[in-house]
């Protein structure tokens, strides 16, 4: 035993044990926990009786976590692709050698470094429709221009997406530019001796090629749309009515606001299951391609 | 033939081209910086310049009494003393936070490099996948375990949660990084009667500076500018700064001051932004590092 201890000094288990447990303990744990309470009637305090999957149906038949997913695919896809097309055009473009570019990278990835909650009180106020753009253009002579998505319940969601694309395109940029300049130079020469016109190079031959890079961006960017919650906060409070609801928050609300433990850990649970489909094939390939 | 490239740094073939590319990336460059530039603007306004209603218009009178406001006397419910103490609780959580999340993400990055299994990889996946669990699945528990031990809603509450919950993404960057680390370094040390915890702090931390500047910058951003976490871990008196922001920004009582609220947002994002600033090429290059995993 002391033997047996004398060596592990000179071992990395005893810091690998430690590890595991809190990742096992903090978050796998806390799954299992969490989904067994959504298998129960638990409101505000945790209640371990069993009763099946009722709160799933109970879910499934609220309108607002329907809106909330809703939301949640109109939100994901549009910023999604918004995103990735804005970010790969910038990273293209700084790719082509111009003029200062550090300076543009700088001011293109620096709301990466602010936070959702400034970002989305910042935008907020730029599109308020009384103070903001909208009352700016009026002043101008344009009495009747109207530019109230933020307070508009069928728009709203798209001024969401407008300000988080502004919050990511950055990040986008970055992760393909490093791959871009990864390229072997052969490849660009073989390019231009097919005489490939350059728009059908990047769009057939160089991203095809930076699939991995660009799988990776969409994992990241996806996370952010199942987890987004701050930007919401800051920005529509879910509103006009619940027309920007989504799901991260509803569960929250469920959580703290509206004490109803079982219903949101059943929410929780669904985001869970979302974020494992959404990334088992990107996973799938990682794992396959390290073993 | 003019716009087929001729080398992979030739520009644009034709000018037109050219110019439009140019025409974009300005365009973008206004798109990324009007927000943030109409904020900082307003809030150099006083209130009478504030209701012209004219959020474009430099200052007539620029001055800092709105910033002074938001630092002092911005009110959010009852208490009405500005973002400073908020200001200090962001501090105070996030450099023991920054510090213990790195220097322990450090040290299980360099076990999980040497140890050796053949499950190692399966595991690896397992602690990946944490890196993408929803918080709202792990919250709950969270909160039980923490106020089990007496440690909901207080400041250890909140430095250890955001430790825990950045504990798999600051393990796995060392770990990549600790990879391409040659084995020989490690087995000589080894040879010399040093042990694990010797061989990692005089050995291999004074030789991973870059990476450790790297995720120090990830998790103070990222820390600095959680909500979620603080709303829901911190108490009262360790309220971190953008939780309090939103609670003044939402303050209803009284009139509403959005060059206040506007300035109160700016000192919040400046600690993050000054880091952006600073320590650009670190910052670009983790990055790229978290997002490339593996």
């Amino acid at each position: 035993m002391t033997r047996w201890l004398q060596r592990q000094v000179y071992r990395p288990d005893i810091a690998v044990a430690v590890f595991f447990a809190m990742v096992a303990v903090f978050f796998y744990g806390s799954i299992f926990w969490t989904f067994f309470m959504s298998l129960t009637r638990s409101t505000l305090m945790p209640d371990y009786q069993p009763i099946g999957f009722d709160q799933y149906i109970k879910l499934f038949t609220n309108h607002r976590w329907l809106v909330s997913c809703l939301n949640m695919v109109i939100f994901g896809v549009l910023y999604i692709v918004g995103t990735l097309a804005f970010g790969m055009l910038l990273a293209v473009f700084a790719d082509r050698r111009i003029a200062a570019e550090s300076l543009f990278r700088t001011i293109f990835l620096y709301p990466l470094a602010v936070s959702l909650i400034v970002t989305g009180l910042s935008w907020r106020w730029v599109l308020e429709p009384v103070n903001g753009l909208q009352a700016l253009v009026r002043q101008t002579g344009w009495e009747s221009f109207t530019f109230d998505w933020l307070t508009n319940p069928d728009r709203a969601i798209y001024t969401l997406v407008m300000a988080s694309i502004w919050h990511s395109a950055g990040l986008v940029m970055v992760i393909v530019l490093a791959g871009l300049r990864g390229i072997d130079n052969d490849l660009w020469k073989a390019i231009r001796m097919e005489g490939i016109p350059l728009w059908r190079a990047y769009l057939q031959v160089i991203f095809p090629g930076m699939r991995p890079i660009i799988a990776s961006c969409v994992v990241l960017l996806m996370s952010e749309v199942i987890r987004g919650y701050d930007l919401i906060i800051a920005m529509t409070k879910g509103g006009p009515g619940i027309s920007t609801e989504m799901p991260a928050k509803f569960a929250v609300d469920y959580y703290f606001a509206r004490v109803n433990l079982g219903l949101a850990s059943a929410a929780s649970i669904m985001m869970l299951v979302l974020s494992l489909v959404l990334l088992a094939p990107y996973f799938y390939t990682e794992f396959r391609r390290r073993t | 033939m003019s716009y087929v490239v001729s080398s992979r740094n030739a520009t644009f073939g034709s000018r037109a081209a050219r110019i439009g590319m140019y025409a974009f990336l300005v365009a973008s460059a206004i798109f990324f910086l009007l927000p943030l530039l109409l904020v900082v603007i307003n809030s150099l306004k006083p209130m009478e310049e504030i209701r012209q209603g004219n959020l474009l218009a430099l200052p007539i009178n620029p001055n800092f009494d709105a910033w002074v406001a938001a630092w002092q006397s911005a009110c959010s419910g009852l208490d009405c003393g500005g973002v400073r103490p908020g200001l200090w609780n962001s501090i105070k959580i996030t450099v023991p936070a920054v510090v213990i999340s790195t220097l322990t993400g450090a040290l299980n990055g360099y076990a999980l490099a040497q140890w050796k299994s053949k499950h190692a990889n399966l595991i690896m996946l397992l602690v990946t996948v944490g890196l993408f669990i929803p918080y709202q699945a792990m919250l709950y528990p969270t909160v039980k375990i923490l106020s089990t031990v007496g440690m909901f809603r207080s400041y250890v509450g909140i430095v250890f949660v955001h430790v825990v919950y950045g504990l798999p993404y600051t393990t796995l960057l060392f770990r990549n990084f600790y990879i391409g680390v040659p084995d020989e370094i490690s087995r000589a040390a080894r040879m010399e009667g040093a042990t694990f915890l010797r061989t990692f702090w005089s050995i291999i931390l004074p030789i991973s500076t870059n990476v450790l500047v790297v995720v120090g910058i990830l998790q103070f951003t990222g820390i600095w500018n959680d909500y979620l976490l603080g709303l829901i871990f911190a108490g009262n008196d360790s309220m971190p700064m953008t939780v309090q922001l939103t609670n003044i920004v939402n303050n209803s009582r009284g009139a509403a001051f959005p060059n206040v609220n506007m300035a109160a947002a700016l000192i919040t994002a400046i600690p993050t932004l000054l880091v952006y600033f600073l320590s650009g090429r670190y910052f670009v290059r983790g990055i790229a590092a978290g997002a490339v995993k593996g």
